[in-house]
């Protein structure tokens, strides 16, 4: 018969009462952070009292922690630090702006006052902005579909290429990856020079092959087709690699067993490699689709936004950098990120939809 | 068989998928292929070796080499490595002494702030991965979620609060504060992608130590992490491309003393007016991916060796 070794458990800890001092309660600790940090910011000046609640803000979550740890509840005790440099790199600004998209404020101003949703309303109906705002995003719709089905194809491609173990795979791959590693300031402005009429490679081997001058950044359609060829260039490695990664880890004896058993390889792909790599492509999917959305700094330095390129994202820096009006850049930036959430759900809800299927 | 093997068959295309054996007529495809998307990158390595009256030449000089008499003499150029010299001390205008550029600084601006943020995210990261993945909590989801949330707002949004903030608190222009927002920057990544290779082990073997008696640290540190090392690997390498070449947050939030060489590099190439310094651009830019080029490359085993050594999968 089998015997378990016999497991002690310790018996879970009662939480503290309200006073008493122990340093997993988190009660007590909460209230005096409370308390201390709020008289230290009405008293004292504001990189002093930075610190203290700093230290303050540290007190509270070593009481969390030892609270967390003595009830076993470790979830939250792996989860707490990752979060916290979110809360107070990325959360804590975005409801910043969130607030800030409610007041009139420009950056280069000190006036500040509430104006509730009329920043949402000026940039949705207003004549002169909404029509810019509304043509801009189309364009970065446009965008999106363009740069990630282009990466998504070239990407699987390439990584169907390397799929296999072959004499000098490791170095070819390294150079597939590198346009991903350069910079986009020196690969946008070596695009610049690529594209250009006078001086660029391309101007210049088309010309000798056909004559006349070709200017490719002439039309809009030349001059999508620039930017997104630039972007699925530099991106497609990324797909790529995720996808590789899915197709690598597909256990051998899976074919294996389907060659015996004679298996198309259309099917195969379905029912076999699909699986392994479906993970893996929609999280590629859904980072490219978050990062089109994003799409800017290509534009700013291939067209400027000329040529009718104009992305909401370079429209938002033009808006909130170069005219100072913040809060309304702010106002845009939520109905951007309201849309991107739309379509980030429907893509985790077709995943998981599919997930529970198989 | 025999019959029924095609030339594509032949050269080593014989099964589709899977980490299996291809012949050298797999290699010249790839390598063909590779070679056409690597172009690009090959032109601005050797703009950094041209010399700079070279740089906007009609026709364009393509290589520095004939290759034997297979390119004609007006693409080739004399091969210089004065670029490299004129990326960390320069003349400036009217003559005189060559002065500093302070970009040996700034190169070690970018690794220290780089390594230090990614690894941090990579620690962080993947002890959250792991909490989700293996203890989730009340509304995983919705965690997960507002976590992915943080990479979807333009940078230019978050960054307006970050700087009023970090001037509240005097972390605009030291290494903490930008380290701490490329952590940041960093997180949302690495805690989705290793959340989906934690969640592709199979728990068997976790269940058997746990029932043997191993703590929860044990499992997690002897068992668990052993399986993902090529999911850290990959994670580590995105995050390094993406910090080592981020442009805005640095632009903004660094000093001048702890400029990144993306920002430098934007400045150094425009300023003075004559319009682009392109022997300068590509000298930079061709020492700049040196160190992240060697760090994929060291780490490219790791990043495709199939995570399958005789565990149970799911």
């Amino acid at each position: 018969m089998l015997v378990l070794p016999p497991v002690s458990v310790p018996s879970l800890r009662t939480s503290p009462t309200l006073l008493e001092i122990s340093a997993d309660n988190w009660r007590l600790a909460s209230l005096v952070g409370v308390v201390v940090s709020a008289l230290a910011v009405a008293a004292l000046p504001a990189d002093v009292a930075f610190w203290i609640v700093g230290a303050l803000v540290a007190l509270v979550a070593v009481a969390f922690v030892v609270n967390a740890y003595r009830r076993r509840y470790y979830g939250g005790l792996l989860v707490a630090p990752a979060i916290a440099v979110l809360f107070a790199m990325n959360i804590f600004p975005l409801l910043w702006s969130l607030g800030l998209s409610f007041f009139a404020y420009q950056s280069n101003r000190q006036s500040i006052w509430f104006v509730g949703l009329n920043n949402y309303i000026k940039v949705l109906t207003n004549d002169i902005a909404a029509a810019d705002n509304w043509h801009a995003l189309i364009n970065t719709g446009m965008f999106v579909v363009l740069t990630v089905s282009a990466q998504m194809i070239v990407g699987f491609m390439l990584a169907m290429l390397f799929a296999k173990q072959f004499p000098l795979r490791k170095y070819l791959l390294i150079l597939v990856l590198t346009p991903m590693m350069l910079s986009v300031v020196a690969s946008g402005v070596f695009f610049t020079y690529y594209y250009d009429p006078t001086f660029g490679i391309l101007s210049y081997a088309i010309n000798s092959i056909a004559g006349g001058q070709f200017i490719l950044m002439d039309s809009k359609a030349g001059a999508v087709a620039g930017i997104v060829f630039a972007d699925a260039w530099m991106w497609s490695p990324f797909v790529m690699l995720l996808v590789l990664a899915g197709l690598v880890s597909v256990p051998k004896y899976l074919y294996e067993a389907a060659a015996i058993d004679r298996v198309s390889a259309w099917r195969r792909f379905w029912t076999i490699t699909f699986p392994y790599i479906r993970g893996l492509l929609m999280l590629a999917l859904l980072f490219r689709t978050i990062e089109a959305f994003k799409l800017a700094d290509l534009v700013i330095l291939l067209t400027k936004g000329g040529n009718d390129t104009m992305t909401i994202s370079y429209h938002l820096i033009r808006i909130a950098n170069e005219q100072n009006k913040t809060s309304e850049g702010a106002a845009i930036s939520y109905i951007m990120l309201f849309m991107v959430i739309v379509l980030t759900n429907l893509y985790l809800y077709l995943a998981n939809r599919r997930t529970r299927e198989s | 068989m025999a019959a029924d093997t095609s030339i594509w068959q032949r050269i080593g295309f014989r099964r589709s998928f899977g980490v299996a054996e291809a012949g050298w007529g797999r290699t010249l495809v790839v390598a063909g292929v590779s070679f056409v998307y690597f172009l690009p990158v090959l032109f601005i390595i050797f703009t950094a070796i041209k010399p700079q009256a070279l740089a906007l030449s009609v026709p364009p000089t393509l290589s520095p080499t004939s290759l034997f008499g297979l390119i004609p003499d007006q693409f080739v150029f004399t091969p210089t490595l004065e670029n490299f010299s004129s990326v960390f001390s320069r003349v400036m205008t009217g003559g005189g002494q060559p002065e500093p550029t302070g970009f040996d600084r700034f190169f070690f601006n970018s690794i220290v702030i780089a390594s230090a943020s990614v690894l941090l995210a990579l620690i962080l990261g993947t002890l959250a991965a792991y909490g989700f993945s293996r203890y989730p909590l009340k509304g995983n989801d919705t965690y997960l979620f507002i976590i992915l949330t943080t990479r979807m707002l333009p940078a230019i949004v978050v960054i307006i609060p970050v700087i009023l903030m970090f001037r509240a608190v005097g972390l605009s222009g030291s290494y903490l504060g930008i380290i701490l927002l490329y952590t940041a920057f960093n997180l949302a990544f690495t805690i989705w992608m290793m959340k989906s290779f934690f969640d592709e082990l199979s728990t068997d073997v976790e269940d058997a130590a746990r029932i043997d008696g191993s703590s929860g640290t044990r499992v997690f540190l002897k068992i668990c992490l052993p399986q993902v090392v090529a999911g850290l690997a990959a994670t580590f390498v995105f995050g390094l491309i993406l910090t080592w070449n981020e442009f805005l947050f640095a632009l903004l939030v660094t000093g001048p003393d702890t400029r990144t060489v993306p920002v430098a590099m934007n400045q150094a190439v425009s300023s003075g007016g004559r319009g682009t310094d392109w022997t300068l651009l590509a000298a930079i830019e061709t020492l700049f991916l040196i160190p992240v080029f060697l760090v994929t490359f060291f780490l490219q085993e790791h990043l495709l060796r199939g995570v399958t050594f005789g565990t149970v999968r799911k």
